[in-house]
């Protein structure tokens, strides 16, 4: 099962190696992770995804709160969040194509973010589910290049983790 | 003030009177800075693992934090088992590296190695002090992380033109605050009026002690709630000094190779509760099987301990002390235990008198370690190293109310000594024991340097098979095809490595004679070596 743990560390050199050597010890795969400042300059968030079982994030989520520079952790579930990503598709693009290209953009709200005579590269921010049926969509055009950010997550409503 | 003097200033600031080193290029200023101050002593280690294990003893005996400072590259590789050791047995520790200069960091230059980075899977938290101004902060947590809690060892290390950099001034902080840090104290009284309920319905209920207990100080208080509710009490590797032998509650140790009474109680026990203790897979072998069969109780420090080798019903977090007293204010029930105690008493008798085989010419280490035992100061501190000669200490080596040190997480080879040596410098006064084997001595015995140098007395009995028994012992059962490698040929005369020190040596091969032996070796004024005599097919189950 997905599961998306926030945590919330001070932003210092050597936290995110610590965080992550907590899950390699245990030998298991990091899906995204996503590292960024917070309103306070000293805390950033770690958005961190892994696919596994309860008691084995339940463990993680233990052994992150040990960490000293680790402020807060949750674990959040799939109904209590906002998770976004944003990719950026460099897809190849004739005259010929282009109008088709644009049409799935519009449909998918992303935008293009540079254009040449062969290609063009589009933005979208959405949830991972609609990424991947936009570059899904893309696919037969042939896409040259990819990059995901990686999901970043807030509690819905007024909680703050 | 320099770095370096802004250091040893706050290490003084910390009380510590103590410090167990090996000095090298990167951190010759702070030990520049520490010849001004003869108040801090200072041990030279022969190789740096050992300045761990001696910061370990010294800790674990004296309840403050040990401390020691080695050099850059290798210095800070040497000492990365004693760190992992110290962190397998939680015990406090500030470990101090010097560093390459700070804008060379990173480009692989002379006796460069990141060592934050290297122990950070070990170690309970770590430092790369950049500006000197940071140091008197940096050590005041340090000393603040390495104590509290579950304790641990951390790690600072100190650039060298960090350590030579002017601060603008020394203040020391009296107070830390560090907000992902908290550790919980105080139990939950909702859970711990369960736990006492649980008690009262509890027809056959254990105690399982571990280090943890030792950790917080909670001996009075274990035994206390244990006479109080009349539950029997069984321990792991690390707790076993907890109580003594002869104590009618106490069952023994657990584990694969602990006491069968021990063991026997665990599988019987109705409720099961665990004090400072984690249940790992050396003390319980079947942790999903023991759980079907009963509730358990788990009472940790260390919120990260509980579920993580077994499910606890009722989880209590804090300080194992604080909770313990926390349960006797509420005057716990006195178990109806009756047929329960006089089941497990019978086993524990049998077991304690048990026959230990004979072989001409040989001494066996279960009889040894008996009669020796019979024979020490009532607060003596025994170390002892790995392999048979630590699991013979354990399950027969009798207790009174000294202290059993000895590597339990890691099972760290050659700490013996070492450790009696840090514990040595924190007790002098006490009687200081080391058991260990022939392979294990050859591991640490260089620092005998220190034990002369300082003219400590510390009686070491070596049982010498000639093997890596415990090894050879593996090696001799399925699946395996018999010994190899374990053959300690080649090992030196064991009596003119400890004369070539000033040290004198007994032997033991017979045990009609051995308790003259034993008498003459715990009478010697000053160090002494035994070397007892034992048959390399010795087995830890005979
Ligand atoms: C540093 C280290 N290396 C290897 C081992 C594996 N090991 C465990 S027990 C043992 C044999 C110990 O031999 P010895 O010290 O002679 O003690 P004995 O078992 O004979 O009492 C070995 C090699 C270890 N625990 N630690």
């Amino acid at each position: 099962m997905k599961q998306t743990i926030s945590v919330l560390v001070e932003n210092r050199a050597g936290v995110l190696n610590r965080i992550t050597n907590l899950f390699s010890r245990r030998a298991f795969n990091i899906e995204s992770l996503a590292v960024g400042t917070t309103d306070d300059p000293t805390i950033s968030r770690i958005t961190i995804i892994v696919d596994s079982g309860n008691s084995v994030v339940e463990q993680v989520e233990k052994q992150l709160n040990k960490l000293v520079d680790v402020i807060k952790v949750r674990t959040l579930d799939e109904n209590s969040l906002i998770g976004r990503e944003l990719v950026l598709i460099k897809v190849n693009a004739t005259p010929k194509t282009r109008q088709d290209i644009m049409t799935i953009c519009e449909l998918m709200g992303a935008r293009v973010a540079d254009i040449s005579p062969t290609s063009l590269t589009l933005e979208l921010s959405d949830t991972p589910d609609r990424i991947e049926v936009f570059e899904d969509m893309l696919r037969p055009f042939s896409i040259k290049a990819l990059a995901r950010t990686g999901v970043i997550a807030l509690q819905k409503g007024s909680g703050n983790i | 003030m320099t770095g370096a003097q802004a250091l040893i200033q706050s290490l003084l600031c910390e009380q510590v009177d103590h410090i167990f080193g090996y000095a090298g290029a990167t951190i010759c200023p702070a030990v520049d800075a520490l010849k001004e101050h003869p108040e801090i002593g200072y041990t030279l280690v022969r190789t740096e693992q050992n300045a761990g294990h001696m910061a370990s003893g010294y800790a674990r005996i004296s309840g403050k934090v040990g401390v020691c400072m080695v050099t850059s590259g290798p210095g800070a590789t040497n000492l990365i088992t004693g760190i992992a050791t110290a962190f397998m047995d939680s015990i406090p520790m500030v470990a101090i590296t010097g560093q390459v200069p700070s804008h060379l960091l990173g480009r692989d230059i002379f006796q460069e190695v990141d060592i934050t980075g290297a122990v950070a899977p070990f170690s309970k938290h770590s430092y790369l002090v950049k500006d000197a101004n940071d140091i008197p902060r940096v050590v005041k947590e340090s000393f603040h992380i390495a104590a509290t809690g579950r304790p641990g060892p951390v790690l600072i290390d100190v650039p060298i033109d960090v350590q030579n950099q002017e601060l603008k001034r020394f203040e020391y902080p009296e107070t830390v605050n560090i907000r992902g840090y908290k550790p919980s104290v105080k139990g939950n009284e909702l859970q711990i009026k369960r736990v006492i309920e649980a008690i009262s319905n509890a027809k056959q209920p254990l105690i399982c002690a571990g280090g943890g207990v030792w950790l917080a100080g909670a001996q009075a208080e274990l035994l206390e709630l244990a006479e109080r509710c009349a539950i029997p009490v069984v321990k792991t590797m690390m707790g076993i000094s907890l109580m003594p032998t002869d104590h009618p509650l106490n069952m023994g140790m657990i584990g694969a190779h602990g006491n069968a009474c021990a063991n026997k109680a665990l599988v019987k026990s109705d409720l099961l509760i665990m004090v400072g203790a984690r249940a790992a897979d050396r003390a319980i072998i079947n942790p999903a099987e023991i759980q079907r069969r009963m509730p358990m109780i788990h009472i940790d420090v260390d919120p990260a301990e509980i579920g993580k080798n077994m499910q606890a019903q009722i989880p209590l977090v804090g300080n194992v002390k604080v909770i313990l007293r926390q349960m006797l204010d509420k005057d716990p029930p006195v178990a109806d235990s009756a047929e329960w105690l006089d089941f497990l008493g019978d086993y524990r008798r049998a077991e304690l008198n048990r026959q230990f085989p004979r072989r001409e010419g040989y001494v066996f280490p279960g009889t040894v370690l008996r009669r020796l035992g019979r024979k020490l100061d009532e607060d003596a501190i025994v170390s002892v190293d790995v392999g048979q000669n630590q699991i013979f200490t354990c399950k027969y080596l009798p207790q009174k109310h000294g202290r059993l040190l000895t590597s339990g997480g890691l099972g760290t080879m050659g700490y013996a000594l070492p450790a009696a040596i840090g514990a040595k410098v924190a007790a002098p006064d006490k009687q200081n024991i080391v058991v260990c084997g022939d392979g294990s001595f050859q591991m640490d015995m260089n620092e005998l340097a220190a034990v002369r140098h300082a003219g400590m007395d510390i009686k070491i009995v070596l049982f010498r098979n000639r093997v890596l028994g415990l090894v050879n012992q593996i090696q001799r059962a399925a699946p395996y095809h018999g010994p190899f490698g374990v053959d300690l040929d080649g090992s030196p005369d064991f009596a003119a490595i400890a004369a070539a020190y000033g040290i004198p040596s007994l032997t033991a091969d017979d045990e009609d004679s051995l308790d003259g032996v034993l008498d003459q070796f715990l009478a010697h004024e000053g160090s002494c070596l035994l070397i007892c005599e034992v048959h390399p097919d010795v087995n830890t189950t005979d």
